[in-house]
């Protein structure tokens, strides 16, 4: 297992030898790092009310949303019955989650809009306040890994 | 009695949170060892005892956040708190924008270039290298990105090697986890003054 097997370098197509990879081999411990974020908001042990294949269906909506399909894809591989929900256009309404659904794409695409009300509306929903922490970090991670792949990505085809 | 904040200011505000944090009386061995990894461990702050309710993401965060922000070489420090600052403006996180407008004023012992920017937004007055890190970074953290190739040139040409860029995307990427936190979960405030 080296930092190019990491989610991050693999969906942003990052190999060794390349002048991009090289610039990452300087940060491979931040590399590191970001693939146990990424373990701690996807598979973590105490999921609380967010299974693993619900975590990984949201995560692959966000990456979705955002237009980075090879990242969605890693995501949605561990998404089993929830997998509908990595498509944007489906509103959880089926799955009993649209509550849960519509927050995440607000606090994922519109972040700046987010009011208290939106916390408030989850509280009101029956959602607990260590789950609203929960489905921010799962969704402001993804956030920051997508946009470490999109950069990468430009670096690579400026490196050309 | 409190107000919010919603202008940008380097005057770092004190952050509310929407939801109940730990009662640090009340927390667990692991939210415990969680909390004594961030840069305070003598007086927890509220910020940390609300993430403490997501103890296994905290854990790996915040060294995470330390070492994108602070670990040595690559891009200056100053630069990297200008990615975070435009980060933190397209998201409108007016504590982010806050403690690190200030810190970068305190690194290059000038407020020029945050007085700038908090005035003008992305119209503001920069130097060519400033304004191709700060176009960069509000670009990365436009959603969907909208950051393109000739903005990856416009780096290069500015002077940045592999190494400052990819500390800029790190940066910039950080307070777009950061933002969601810290915007999301809480409101920026300030005491009333009394008359």
């Amino acid at each position: 297992m080296t930092i190019f097997d990491s989610t991050t370098l693999s969906a942003a197509g990052i190999a060794a030898g390349s002048a991009t990879g090289a610039a990452a081999e300087t940060r491979s411990n931040i590399i590191e790092a970001t693939q146990a974020a990424e373990d701690a908001v996807l598979t973590p042990k105490d999921a609380g009310a967010f299974p693993h294949a619900l975590r990984a269906a949201l995560a692959a909506r966000i990456a979705n949303e955002a237009g980075e399909n090879d990242l969605a894809d890693r995501y949605l591989a561990g998404a089993g019955d929830m997998a509908g929900l990595a498509d944007p256009s489906q509103d959880g309404e089926t799955e009993g989650l649209a509550h849960v659904v519509a927050f995440a794409d607000k606090a994922a695409n519109h972040t700046r809009e987010i009011l208290a009300e939106d916390i408030s509306t989850l509280q009101a929903a029956g959602v607990g306040d260590a789950d609203i922490v929960r489905l921010c970090e799962l969704v402001a991670f993804v956030a920051y890994q997508l946009r470490v792949v999109a950069g990468l990505r430009l670096m690579k085809g400026a490196a050309a | 009695m409190s107000r919010i904040v919603h202008k940008f200011t380097r005057t770092v505000p004190q952050w509310q949170p929407r939801v109940t944090p730990v009662d640090l009386q009340e927390a667990t061995e692991e939210q415990l060892d969680a909390l004594s990894v961030t840069p305070s461990n003598t007086k927890v702050s509220a910020y940390v005892l609300t993430l403490a309710h997501d103890v296994e993401s905290l854990k790996v965060r915040s060294p995470l956040f330390n070492a994108i922000m602070y670990d040595p070489g690559g891009m200056s420090r100053a630069e990297r708190e200008l990615g975070a600052i435009g980060a933190s403006m397209v998201n409108r996180c007016i504590y982010c924008a806050a403690v690190h407008a200030d810190r970068h004023a305190k690194l290059e012992k000038d407020t020029a270039v945050t007085d700038e920017l908090f005035a003008k937004g992305e119209k503001a007055d920069l130097n060519p290298r400033n304004r191709a890190i700060f176009d960069f970074a509000r670009k990365l953290s436009e959603s969907p990105v909208a950051a393109d190739e000739a903005d990856m040139a416009k780096l290069r040409e500015a002077g940045l090697n592999d190494e400052e860029i990819l500390d800029l995307i790190l940066s910039t990427s950080l307070f777009g986890w950061a933002n969601r936190l810290m915007h999301v979960l809480g409101d920026p405030v300030r005491e009333e003054v009394s008359a």
